[in-house]
């Protein structure tokens, strides 16, 4: 049995739709990433599963448990990392786990050992006197993933759990929550800008202007850009394109020095017969298979993340020349 | 009421109460308001009024610079819920398995700790204006202390329940505290108010709360004259602190 289940979920504020008649399910024990631009409706669609909002109409339900008729029953089941930090920056790491143990009727005998256990989980325990404010961008948020773990929820919400973080921070964090779902036997609903931040997902759901446009396993939606893409360096580069086209009906393309093909299907089983059809004509070949970014590049026509790319030249162009050989 | 309420009030409670005890700045600086209004404004004052109702005006004002520290402690304390809405800390609250009632108990709980223990020391000034209190009236002028304390704390956070951004802070200071502040009898007795401006004042918990503070601190062969009787005061404040808490709640109950 699905541990969430989103049914024709939608919210409006005043004219704006913000959740549109969404439905998807996740199954306990796996992490499910929801990812989409700004303003998709993303954080609407967590508020509602989180109880702090009421839904225009549709229903959700947590382990059983309807947001909205029992809502006291969910609360008490779920963790949130909310995308603002929700710290009291004045009070100390400890502090701020400890109200968080009240709040969620935390048995007085076990307070100060889950406190202590989630600080060392997320390597805070030995700044567990400090105030908050001290705290850098990632300590804060490795802080706000113990705090929301203390009372050993069913399932954790993530909202962006490491926007604003540098690479290292991100990775760190990232360390962290994927242990969860082995180790505490929690569910991960979590949503991300950073495509490859979602490759953890055993599911995921892309929203667009408050729709679902798209859902499944990393792989299923990455088949859908048409393919992987194989890098050919050959000999004779004029005589391996002619080959290619009246053996497998491939459009091979030369790109910087090295033929550009994408298959439809699997690359990997292509490659040994593209190898005994040209020979020793090959020098070298290299499978690339789509990322998420193409995948939501081909859904949305836009970038999730254009900022990720802009810093890196390099890798905007063979994203570029990637963009034209799909739109193909 | 359960468990879990009972701890979401303790976390509201410790939680501001630690605050307040670091913030040393904070203690001064909300104390530094009452007295400057006691000593600059009373004592100059008493130079040209004379003496009101029979007490020098300093005195005469003195239930009323209570009433202040307490109006403008138990405010200040309860919209900082505007800042936890602003800076999150709120949504921490909201999102746990407690009930919105017990957040504003809580709430309304420690802005009474909080204002109780600056109007104590400004209570405990009155040697230094020439007023003779026992014992007896020292309790019982923080008794009343205590209630309008809960009473104004709680006004406070409905006031903040309407309120999402901290920019508002200005407009319910100029706009509800300081009309409030004026239209109590703090400065002068009601009954000189024109009319409609004391129909107002009649209807401003804080009047009934620094009246109630007078019968405390004024001998009754004193010759001033309350506004009401003390039965009155006491109904009004905890009738309107009741409605104050009632309804801050059902406002933070509703989800949008
Ligand atoms: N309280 C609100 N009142 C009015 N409109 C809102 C409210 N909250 C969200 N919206 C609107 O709903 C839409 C979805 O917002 P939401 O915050 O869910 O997006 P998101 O996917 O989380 O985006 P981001 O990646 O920027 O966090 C936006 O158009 C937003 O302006
Ligand atoms: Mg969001």
């Amino acid at each position: 049995m699905p541990i969430i289940t989103v049914k024709d979920l939608t919210k409006r504020f005043g004219n704006t739709t913000a959740v549109d008649g969404i439905s998807f399910e996740v199954e306990k024990g796996t992490v499910f990433g929801f990812l989409g631009p700004n303003g998709a409706g993303k954080t609407t669609t967590i508020n509602i599963l989180c109880t702090l909002l009421s839904p225009s109409s549709g229903t959700a339900l947590i382990d059983g448990d309807d947001c909205v008729k029992k809502s006291a029953e969910v609360r008490k089941k779920i963790g949130i990392v909310f995308q603002d930090n929700t710290l009291d920056k004045e009070l100390t790491a400890y502090e701020n786990l400890l109200f968080h143990s009240y709040l969620y009727s935390v048995p007085k005998s076990e307070r100060r050992e889950r406190i202590y256990d989630a600080l060392h989980f997320v390597g805070l325990y030995e700044r567990k006197g400090d105030p908050v404010k001290k705290f850098s961008g990632g300590m804060k948020r490795r802080l706000e993933v113990a705090r929301s773990i203390i009372h050993q929820p069913r399932v954790l919400f993530l909202d962006e759990p490491t926007l604003g973080l540098d690479p290292q921070s991100r990775t760190n964090l990232w360390e962290f929550i994927s242990k969860l779902p082995e180790q505490q036997g929690v569910t991960i609903f979590m949503t991300t800008h950073y495509m490859e931040e979602a490759e953890i997902c055993r599911k995921i759901a892309i929203i667009d202007k408050g729709k679902i446009i798209a859902q499944g396993s990393p792989e299923e939606l990455k088949k859908m850009v048409g393919g992987d893409v194989i890098y050919l360096k050959t000999r004779d580069d004029a005589s391996a394109i002619n080959d290619l086209k009246t053996l497998f009906h491939l459009d091979a393309e030369e790109l910087n020095g090295e033929l550009f093909i994408t298959v439809s299907g699997g690359g990997d089983a292509c490659i040994p017969k593209l190898i005994g059809a040209l020979g020793d004509r090959v020098v070298s070949v290299r499978l690339q298979r789509p990322t998420l970014n193409d995948v939501f590049l081909k859904l949305t026509g836009k970038d999730i993340r254009p900022e990720t790319i802009s810093g890196n030249s390099e890798i905007k162009d063979t994203m570029r020349t990637y963009r034209r050989k799909f739109d193909k | 009421m359960i468990q879990s309420d009972l701890n979401a009030i303790y976390v509201v409670v410790a939680r501001e109460l630690i605050k307040f005890t670091r913030e040393r700045g904070r203690l001064i600086s909300t104390l530094a308001r009452p007295l400057i209004w006691l000593f600059l404004v009373g004592g100059g004052m008493s130079r040209v009024v004379s003496p009101t109702m029979g007490v020098p005006y300093i005195q005469f004002i003195f239930p009323g610079i209570i009433g202040m520290t307490i109006l403008f402690s138990s405010i200040f304390s309860s919209i900082s819920i505007i800042w936890d809405k602003e800076f999150g800390f709120m949504k921490e609250m909201l999102a746990a398995p407690v009930s919105r009632f017990s957040i504003v108990v809580g709430k309304a709980l420690s802005g009474t700790a909080v204002s109780t223990i600056q109007a104590l020391i400004i209570v405990l000034l009155f040697p230094i204006l020439g007023l003779r209190l026992n014992l007896a009236q020292i309790v019982l002028v923080l008794c009343v202390s205590i209630m309008l304390s809960f009473c104004l704390s709680s006004l406070g956070i409905l006031i903040a329940s309407f309120y999402e951004s901290f920019e508002s802070f200005s407009v319910i200071m100029n706009f509800i505290v300081m009309p409030m502040f004026f239209l109590s009898g703090a400065m002068y007795p009601v009954q000189l108010l024109p009319h409609v401006l004391g129909v107002i004042s009649r209807l401003n918990p804080l009047t009934y709360g620094i009246d109630a503070l007078k019968h405390m601190i004024f001998a009754p062969s004193a010759l001033i004259t309350h506004d009401f009787p003390l039965g009155l005061d006491i109904t009004v404040i905890t009738a309107s602190s009741i409605a104050f808490v009632v309804i801050a709640g059902n406002v933070f109950e509703r989800r949008k």
